[in-house]
């Protein structure tokens, strides 16, 4: 049957709606369209609509209170290092458990450093595994390249250490880390010695890590830009990579940013893999092949053995750190976002 | 100055889809012809073929032959030379979101490394006059972005956009299907002014702008090609009984 819309019936005006001549339509006043019969009888749901508003601000609000009874928990177990070392925790370098005198920097750095190598290793990666793989890729192997991709991000992260030691730490050592030296190394960044692990194979190890998460949410955002907007590129005479550049990436990147703080914050609170092949030394050096420690690992690594009161508290302490660093890298990543974004008026796609 | 098009023996599917068939049509270099025909008989197909867009669609695919001016464009260039010298103005607006107004209008020159800020400033004024839309967004040319203007007014910085990398063919879909009359007024009196130079090629459903500015009209239906003739004797005199059907309303 066909459906019409009908002009409402409104009192008094009813006399000067006209049927159609030979309409075999129903007649609104006698009998209704099961439809209409049915949307009519619906009451308003003003009282659901409240109650839903009321579970669904419960929940945001439990967040609230989770977040700050974890914040109210850490530092409430680290009283006692608070009492003893004040602020300056956050920025002394000594951990020494035998005389009981703990800092929280080498910490702070290895995991600051270590994330942030892994973020410049994984990121061009990422985003061009994304595009390749959108863009690019003939349509029979998208699909399983896709998948390996993602089924790196389901691998124990105990399993990367394994490997990381059984074959990435020898093929730096031996190979990567060599020419690193040779290369870059008046840097400072890169000297001698060359161990294998350290924080430059934290960092890569960590870099494989994040990979999957940023390159699976980038390639989400990338193929929700619009067609339209690849053929408004292209229609102007652009090559393909200009088109990814001026049609796609241009619309996703403040997606790719986000994708890229979710890989940032993975990457600041693993553990395992991490403790495996960082070296484990809470020591600060310029060099990026040195051992390095972080404030993951040492609480993984220490917790079991904190045999006296001082030493739990720093070490729950450190977890106050980690906790504070975390926040305050989403803040500036929130505040990048937003100054990347405010020259040009609008958000992307 | 524009070129002609001959189109021969012309087919494009989507996947199995056989959308056009067996399209013949020569199209005057500094005219403008216009396309009509019921929604879904492949107009916008058939003009996504001239600049080589259809190939675009992963499901899509042409044979046969389209000369722009001397040059077979599925033969003799690439479609990245081709669609600098063929502009398009899409049936659904599409500027550049994350761009101002500004920087959408001169993206085309930019693309192609055009860098002379004074250059830029006039290109981008005078598109946006011949647009109609100067005078509306003059003062935030740099503050607004693209996707914060109407419908309509999108439409307009498209034509703009096109306009200002000069093509030699001007491929318009629909370009004043959202736009009120005022505007529409001013599209058509660009249509006019631009085809002392450049070849106009526009899909249309409002017969009286086919009749107001194409010197040619050509009538789709379902994938074929019914007619091509001058507009006056398309409505006036047309020689198929389809054609006749759709203009004068019988069905469509
Ligand atoms: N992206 C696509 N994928 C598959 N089929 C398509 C696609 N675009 C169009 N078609 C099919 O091709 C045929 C012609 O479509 P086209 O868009 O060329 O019609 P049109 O004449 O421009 O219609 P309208 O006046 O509504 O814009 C239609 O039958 C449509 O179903
Ligand atoms: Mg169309």
């Amino acid at each position: 049957m066909e459906i019409r819309i009908q002009v409402p019936n409104v009192a008094g005006e009813s006399e000067r709606i006209q049927k159609p001549a030979g309409s075999s339509f129903p007649d609104s006043g006698s009998s209704q369209s099961p439809a209409r019969a049915f949307l009519q009888s619906r009451r308003s749901s003003a009282f659901a609509d409240r109650i839903f508003s009321a579970v669904i601000l419960l929940c945001a609000l439990c967040i609230f209170a989770i977040v700050a009874l974890i914040l109210y928990e850490l530092v409430s177990g680290s009283r006692l290092s608070i009492d003893k070392f004040g602020v300056a925790f956050f920025f002394r370098s000594a951990w020494d458990p035998v005389n009981g005198d703990y800092g929280a920097f080498p910490f702070i750095y290895g995991t600051l450093v270590s994330s942030i190598l892994a973020l410049i290793i994984a990121v061009p990666l990422a985003v061009g595994v994304a595009v390749f793989l959108t863009e690019m890729c003939p349509g029979f192997l998208r699909a399983p390249l896709a998948f390996v991709t993602e089924l790196l991000a389901a691998i124990p992260s105990v399993v990367y250490g394994l490997w990381a030691i059984f074959v990435l730490v020898p093929l730096l050592r031996d190979s990567v880390n060599p020419f690193l030296i040779r290369v870059l190394g008046w840097s400072g960044l890169f000297v001698e010695p060359n161990y294998g692990v350290g924080m430059f194979a934290g960092g890569v190890i960590l870099a494989i890590m994040i990979l999957p998460i940023v390159s699976s949410l980038t390639r989400e955002v990338i193929s929700a830009v619009p067609q339209a907007q690849r053929e408004a590129a292209l229609a102007l005479g652009a090559t393909r990579w200009e088109m990814i550049r001026m049609g796609v990436l241009r619309n996703a990147r403040i997606g790719i940013v986000g994708a890229i703080i979710l890989g940032l914050g993975r990457a600041l609170g693993e553990t395992m893999a991490v403790t495996m092949v960082i070296g484990n030394r809470p020591e600060i050096s310029r060099s990026l092949l040195d051992l390095g420690y972080s404030m993951a690992s040492v609480i993984a690594n220490e917790f079991s053995e904190a045999s006296d009161n001082l030493y739990l508290s720093a070490l729950i302490e450190i977890g106050l750190a980690l906790f504070i660093v975390t926040i305050v890298v989403n803040a500036l990543a929130r505040v990048l976002v937003w100054a990347v974004t405010r020259g040009a008026p609008v958000r992307g796609a | 100055m524009g070129v002609g098009i001959e189109v021969s023996e012309l087919n494009a599917w989507y996947g199995s889809n056989h959308t056009l068939q067996n399209i013949n049509l020569r199209i005057p270099a500094n005219h403008a012809t216009a396309l009509i025909g019921p929604s879904g008989c492949g107009k916008s197909t058939f003009v996504r073929c001239l600049n080589r867009m259809h190939e675009t669609n992963p499901v899509g695919r042409v044979t046969g032959s389209v000369l722009i001016g001397q040059l077979d464009i599925y033969t003799q260039a690439s479609p990245v030379e081709i669609r600098r010298r063929v502009g398009m103005v899409f049936q659904r607006p599409n500027p550049f979101p994350t761009m101002s107004i500004y920087d959408n209008v001169a993206s085309g020159l930019r693309l192609n490394g055009y860098r002379n800020r004074v250059v830029l400033d006039e290109v981008v004024q005078r598109s946006l006059e011949q647009a109609a839309l100067w005078e509306e967004v003059k003062d935030d040319l740099k503050k607004k972005s693209g996707a914060s203007l109407s419908g309509g007014q999108q439409q307009r910085l498209c034509i703009a956009r096109a306009l200002a990398v000069d093509p030699e063919v001007m491929l318009m879909d629909e370009p004043a299907s959202a736009l009120d009359p005022v505007s529409t007024a001013k599209i058509e009196d660009l249509i006019f002014q631009l085809k002392s130079q450049y070849t106009i090629v526009i899909v249309t459903h409002n017969m009286q702008q086919a009749a107001r500015v194409a010197e040619n009209t050509g009538f789709f239906l379902n994938g074929r090609l019914v007619e091509f003739d001058a507009t006056h004797k398309i409505f006036t005199n047309p020689r198929d009984k389809r054609t006749e059907d759709y203009i004068t309303g019988r069905f469509g």
